[in-house]
């Protein structure tokens, strides 16, 4: 297991686009902190992008990348290794290749200008939704065996998480505007890690007043200790269940 | 200021003139207050030493100075309401009062004015009194450089700091109030001046105004109350240059204006509020020279209110800068600076040349639909919001500055 | 050794194995041979993993392969095209290999030097001709000293001397006693190297021989012309 993350992250990290990638949000945070007067506002721009860039930037890169080392993979496979390693491995190293761009980028920015509870709450969203979509490309991956194909399923998921979800959750508020939606909504965001991400950093900027009853609701269930954790929880899940399913369909997959 | 400085010269004339000064102290013939009192004539000045003094209910019935110095002290022992001001031409100056009585039926004070005219309060440190400086039907009075500080946690159990009802022509200057219910409460108070008070972390509102005419607030600041300051049911406020701030909340407002008219806002600052201004029936209004920053929603303007005049105002750094909850709009929005305009300027008159819309789609959304908040800062919202400024569809048509302003105003 | 029993695998609607039983044992040298389509690459990866049957079972030293993934630590498998990581040098993919199964046994440098490998192992992957990538795979299969080997077509692209040097390296190996397999469209290179034949024809075992056998049954001393006559039956 080791050996193969450490040869899948040494050849990620030497990735022109993973590089690309990290000097464009250290460049992005540096700008939006030092233009904005305030560091919360800067703090609220950077929301915008590790919401729309990072999911983005995970799901299309690990597609691709998952794609560009199938001559890999299948070598990997005939030698003694379990499949459930290399899968793994390749999970592995995608999320923590990942993990470490978006860290420096924009997680060292936030340390330096908002080292508060919401700066830490952004890194760690930002960080676990890297992972999650480095899962659900993987996901998207093993079950479609053409490239562009693949990358087609990607980009759809990333809209259907970042845009048509939201849609759809608007479209059933005003179905149903006659009934009391609030507690229902907490079930609802569970089901888009993006949102659930977005209500978390967004409940911890203490901005949750502006969101009148609703914020009042979700501040009561997220500002708990309990309600935290399951909500961390729930991320995890997010990440776990596609890089399980994945790692199902990749055993049983043919080279 | 003018009448205020004869008055106190008249005041100081009128002690000084036949009347004998009596000193109360631990080691004077006079022990207690009250034994003075007894003593004393119209006129009179009565000087506290320094010290605890029990005095129960002290009550001033004759036309007398009663001054302490370096701020003896005055305890009610929870028990009682300290000073009883009951005749004209009183005043009380530098004196700590401490631990009035609280009750739920009567409204025991640090210092009540019953039926008077012409009592000053000045210079005087009120701490845990129930209410603090109480005022009924009290005209021509002076609450000056009073200092209230309670520690209350529950708005049912706690008093109003400086408590004004059915009274005229008051002028409260100076005064710093914190810990109470509400700051300062008027309640048919009319021709009266508020001026720079500071009131902060009170429970309920800093500024508590209610069927109060024809009053002024001036430079005072409103910081961190529970729900901000609330004017209601009044006509002829002039608000300027007071600084509203912090008041942020479920249901915290910079002000919330109600069944107001013919009233001044101007030169105000509101600050991270949760709305700037929450204006609902309110008519004939002219703001002028408000800056609107970092708050959640700028204005909050209902669909009851009309002839609101905006002009020359800065919106800067605002969530929403202008939400509203119908379509039809009777209130003019001209010359305002707001930092979301897009536009141009062509011929360089530092005038946009395109209107600005300060009410984005969303904000209509969630005034429609409140839980829809969760969408907040969500990409899908962002999107709605530009393509609401392509084609508007949803937005009031008429909600808009014709003539922005380029730069903000040096406010 | 290497035991299939009915296998069977579909890739939509092509039956790429249609219940194909063999049995391959110690010191033997099989050619897979068969048109293109057979099932020959299939049936080899099948016995690598690469493949999971839809039914059937392969067994290798009597464990079913599905579960003991280490039987492939006994094999060497040198792939048709050989598809490396585009970013590593010769050098890297060989110290890779090496550190992946750290094995104790002997390393088996013999090919590379061969080969003259050593001489470009700074050469990134991406840049290599189609012949160099194969003498690559080609010394990686042979580089832990494997009981097994697995070459599918092992010699299409190579050069001729490189393509002897190969064919020397396989004999040699039999002669240890070691099973190889073979899949080759080149009929006349497998004469002297191969001891059984199976053919192979729409996902079927057609037959699986001995050479002697074929040559009596067929009456004919060349490889290709006993296949032909087979075929032509």
């Amino acid at each position: 297991m080791k050996k193969i993350f450490k040869y899948v992250i040494t050849d990620i990290l030497r990735n022109k686009t993973v590089l690309a990638y990290t000097v464009f949000l250290l460049a992005i945070s540096f700008s939006l902190f030092s233009l904005e007067d305030n560091a919360t506002k800067g703090l609220l721009s950077l929301l915008n992008i590790i919401l729309i860039i990072v999911p983005l930037v995970s799901i299309i890169f690990s597609t691709i990348y998952v794609y560009n080392s199938s001559e890999f993979i299948e070598l990997l496979v005939s030698q003694p290794l379990k499949r459930k390693t290399i899968w793994l491995s390749l999970f592995a190293g995608l999320s923590s290749s990942l993990c470490i761009a978006f860290f420096i980028g924009a997680g060292i920015p936030v340390l330096i200008y908002e080292p508060t509870v919401t700066g830490f709450m952004m890194i760690s969203v930002g960080l676990l939704l890297s992972i999650i979509f480095v899962a659900i490309a993987m996901l998207a991956t093993v079950i479609t065996r053409d490239k562009a194909k693949g990358i087609g399923v990607g980009i759809l998921l990333w809209l259907y998480f970042s845009l048509l979800f939201d849609g759809l959750v608007l479209f059933i508020l005003f179905q149903f505007a006659d009934y009391p939606l609030e507690k229902i909504m907490i079930g609802i965001s569970a089901l888009n890690p993006i949102d659930l991400g977005r209500i978390l950093i967004l409940l911890k900027m203490d901005i949750s007043a502006l969101m009148g009853y609703t914020g009042a609701v979700f501040r009561d269930f997220f500002g708990t200790h309990a309600g935290l954790i399951t909500a961390f929880v729930t991320l995890i899940i997010w990440a776990g269940v596609p890089a399980w399913l994945s790692l199902r369909k990749f055993n049983r997959k043919d080279l | 200021m003018k009448i205020f400085i004869t008055i106190l010269a008249l005041l100081s004339l009128l002690s000084s003139g036949h009347a004998s000064t009596i000193r109360v102290g631990k080691n004077l013939p006079f022990k207690t207050i009250t034994e003075a009192l007894q003593k004393a004539k119209e006129y009179d000045t009565i000087l506290v030493e320094e010290g605890l003094y029990h005095e129960k209910n002290l009550i001033i019935d004759k036309s007398i100075t009663l001054k302490g110095i370096h701020h003896p002290v005055l305890d009610g022992e929870h028990k009682y309401q300290i000073i009883s001001i009951k005749a004209n031409n009183v005043t009380v100056d530098g004196f700590t009062l401490q631990y009035s009585a609280v009750s739920s039926i009567t409204d025991y004070a640090g210092i009540k004015i019953y039926n008077a005219h012409n009592v000053s309060i000045l210079n005087n440190v009120l701490t845990d009194t129930f209410f603090g400086i109480y005022s009924q039907y009290g005209t021509n009075c002076l609450i000056q450089n009073n200092k209230l500080t309670a520690h209350n946690t529950q708005e049912q159990q706690s008093g109003n700091g400086i408590h004004c009802w059915k009274s005229d022509s008051m002028r409260i200057i100076g005064n710093t109030v914190t810990g109470h219910r509400d700051g300062i409460y008027f309640e048919f108070v009319t021709n009266s001046i508020i001026w720079r008070n500071q009131s902060y972390k009170n429970l309920r509102y800093g500024l508590h105004f209610m069927f109060s005419h024809n009053d002024a607030y001036i430079a005072n600041v409103f910081e961190h109350n529970g729900s901000g300051v609330s004017v209601m049911f009044s006509h002829g406020v002039k608000m300027f240059h007071n600084l509203f701030k912090e008041n942020w909340g479920d249901a915290a407002y910079g002000i919330l204006l109600k069944e107001i008219s013919d009233s001044y806002i101007e030169g105000n600052y509101f600050e991270r509020n949760t709305s700037g201004i929450f204006m609902e029936g309110a008519s004939r209004i002219t703001m002028l020279k408000n800056t609107f920053r970092n708050n959640g929603w700028g204005l909050k303007i209902q669909a009851s209110c009309l002839d609101i005049t905006l002009k020359n105002n800065n919106f800067i750094g605002n969530t929403f800068d202008v939400g509203t909850n119908g379509s039809l709009v009777l209130n003019t929005f001209v010359n305002n600076f707001w930092d979301k305009y897009e536009g141009y300027d062509l011929n360089k008159d530092k005038i946009g040349d395109v209107p600005y819309r300060p009410v984005s789609m969303y904000s209509m959304v969630v005034e429609k639909n409140p839980p829809s908040m969760i969408l907040f800062r969500s990409f899908f919202t962002s999107l709605m919001d530009k393509s609401e400024k392509v084609i508007p569809s949803l937005t009031p048509e008429n909600l808009k500055d014709d003539h922005p302003l380029m730069k903000p105003l040096p406010l | 050794m290497i035991i299939a029993n009915n296998v069977s695998k579909q890739f939509g609607k092509l039956k790429a194995l249609d219940n194909v039983s063999v049995q391959c044992n110690k010191g033997e040298c099989i050619a897979l041979i068969g048109p293109n389509g057979s099932g020959k690459t299939t049936l080899i990866k099948s016995i690598l993993g690469m493949v999971v049957p839809d039914s059937g079972f392969i067994t290798f030293n009597g464990n079913n392969i599905l579960h003991h993934w280490q039987y492939r630590t006994h094999i060497g498998y040198m792939p048709q095209i050989g598809r490396y990581p585009d970013n590593m040098s010769i050098g890297q993919v060989l110290e890779m290999m090496k550190d992946i199964r750290s094995t104790s046994t002997q390393l088996d440098e013999d090919l590379i030097k061969r080969f003259d490998l050593e001489h470009m192992l700074h050469k990134r992957m991406r840049t290599l001709s189609g012949g160099t990538r194969q003498k690559v795979s080609a010394s990686l299969a042979f580089l832990f000293n494997p009981d097994v080997l697995i070459l599918d077509e092992p010699t299409a692209g190579l050069d001729p001397v490189a393509s002897e040097i190969l064919k020397e390296k396989i004999i040699e190996e039999k002669k240890k006693g070691k099973l190889v397999m073979i899949t080759s469209h080149i009929l006349s290179e497998l004469d002297d190297l191969v001891t059984h034949i199976i053919y192979m024809q729409d996902g079927k075992l057609r037959f699986h021989q001995s050479i002697d056998e074929l040559r009596k049954h067929t009456g004919e001393e060349k490889l290709s012309k006993a296949i032909a006559n087979v075929m032509t039956k």
